[in-house]
């Protein structure tokens, strides 16, 4: 669902149910990896980088697309979090987060860059894991991500 | 009678010529050189093995003739993404090493138009090379030529497999000149906006179980002064 917000630009909520909607779990430990079969390249290779890839759902829990959430602490440029986000009935997202999360348990981000639907498009992008969700179909917890997106005003004549 | 006949055999003339325009027309197909090749720009290639087999993780719908590895992955059978797939592989330098890691999230295009030779897929590189960043590399391909050359040959051998060689540049837009859109995330790559090519290289496929001899390269052009610039 898409909420239209007063400077003209829209508010869309997106989440993840866990453990169901992960599809991959890459990382130096292969004991946390998913699948467990999973056969990640070395720490020598590349570093502490983790990357993992999930369903994405819209509000009425239906899957709309997929996305890879990839982080490292110690790469060498700098720590990064960053979205990736497929959605193939409108377009994609690319999003990078700031490393530390803020005081109420957000990590907010910004649009690097869209795609189709999101080209134009530029503005923030909160993310949040609630860990206690238990549900009766399985969902132990969620990741929310809320999009804040506006357009561009265009040239004034 | 016989004009029922003869319309029978005109229709059937005329419906066999249209496959075989279609099939056969010369004024469609992807590029085999990348309009990348004459950049002044600093060119990054990536390479990759894109046989689904050897990548570190493969999945779709489940019932194509590629099986999703490695076992026991989630599968995307949901209607928003049954024409989705999903690659995860390790990116190879021009010497071979380990360059990064790569994921790919690919969909079936609405734009497709085989009658304009277009099989169009969107797809997203997300892309982590260590001690350089992190990028998106957005790209419309098209398979149009992969189909013609390769597989519908393989579906034709007696074996239900093909051998020869194959090398098209896959990337189609959004770029005017045909190239992929690039945007840098982090590290060097931050603010980084620039083009790149997907090529494919195939020796052999397999009607049963698709690709069996396949390379991708992605080829990235880097503009110094952009890189200079976030220094």
């Amino acid at each position: 669902m898409i909420s239209v917000q007063p400077n003209g630009g829209n508010v869309e909520e997106f989440h993840i149910n866990l453990p169901r909607d992960r599809v991959m779990v890459g990382l130096p430990n292969p004991d946390a990896a998913i699948p467990a079969a999973l056969q990640w390249p070395g720490s020598e290779a590349v570093g502490d980088m983790q990357a993992e890839i999930f369903k994405i759902r819209d509000r009425n829990e239906t899957v709309i697309g997929v996305g890879s959430r990839i982080a490292s602490a110690a790469e060498s440029t700098g720590p990064f979090i960053e979205w990736s986000l497929h959605l193939p009935a409108r377009g994609s997202i690319y999003v990078k987060m700031e490393i530390t999360p803020s005081a109420d348990g957000f990590r907010n981000g910004a649009m690097v860059s869209g795609t189709r639907d999101f080209a134009e498009l530029s503005g923030s992008v909160r993310e949040l894991f609630i860990a206690d969700v238990a549900d009766s179909a399985g969902v132990q917890s969620q990741i929310q991500l809320q999009t804040a997106l506006v357009g561009s005003l265009g040239d004034l004549e | 009678m016989k004009y029922v006949i003869s319309i029978g055999l005109g229709l059937l003339t005329g419906a066999a010529l249209f496959v075989a325009g279609f099939y056969l027309n010369p004024f469609v197909g992807q590029p085999m050189v990348s309009p990348l090749s004459v950049t002044d720009d600093r060119v990054v290639e990536l390479s990759f093995s894109a046989v689904p087999s050897d990548a570190i993780l493969y999945t779709d719908h489940g019932e194509s003739i590629v099986t999703p590895r490695p076992d026991r992955v989630a599968e995307l059978w949901e209607p928003a993404v049954d024409d989705t797939d999903v690659f995860v592989t390790v990116l190879q330098d021009s010497r071979g090493g380990t360059a990064g890691i790569g994921i790919k999230m690919r969909s079936k295009s609405e734009d497709t138009a085989l009658i304009r030779g277009q099989a169009l897929a969107n797809s997203v590189w997300h892309i982590y090379l260590p001690g350089q960043g992190t990028m998106m590399i957005d790209q419309t391909e098209n398979y149009w030529s992969y189909i013609r050359e390769v597989m519908i040959p393989a579906r034709w051998s007696s074996g239900d497999n093909w051998r020869g060689t194959f090398h098209r540049v896959m990337t189609s837009g959004p770029g005017s000149l045909g190239t992929a859109r690039v945007s840098g995330g982090s590290g060097e790559l931050a603010g980084v906006t620039t083009e790149s090519v997907e090529s494919l290289t195939a020796a052999g496929y397999s009607a049963a179980s698709g690709p069996v001899s396949m390379d991708g390269s992605l080829t990235i052009a880097i503009p110094q002064q952009q890189v200079a610039s976030q220094e």
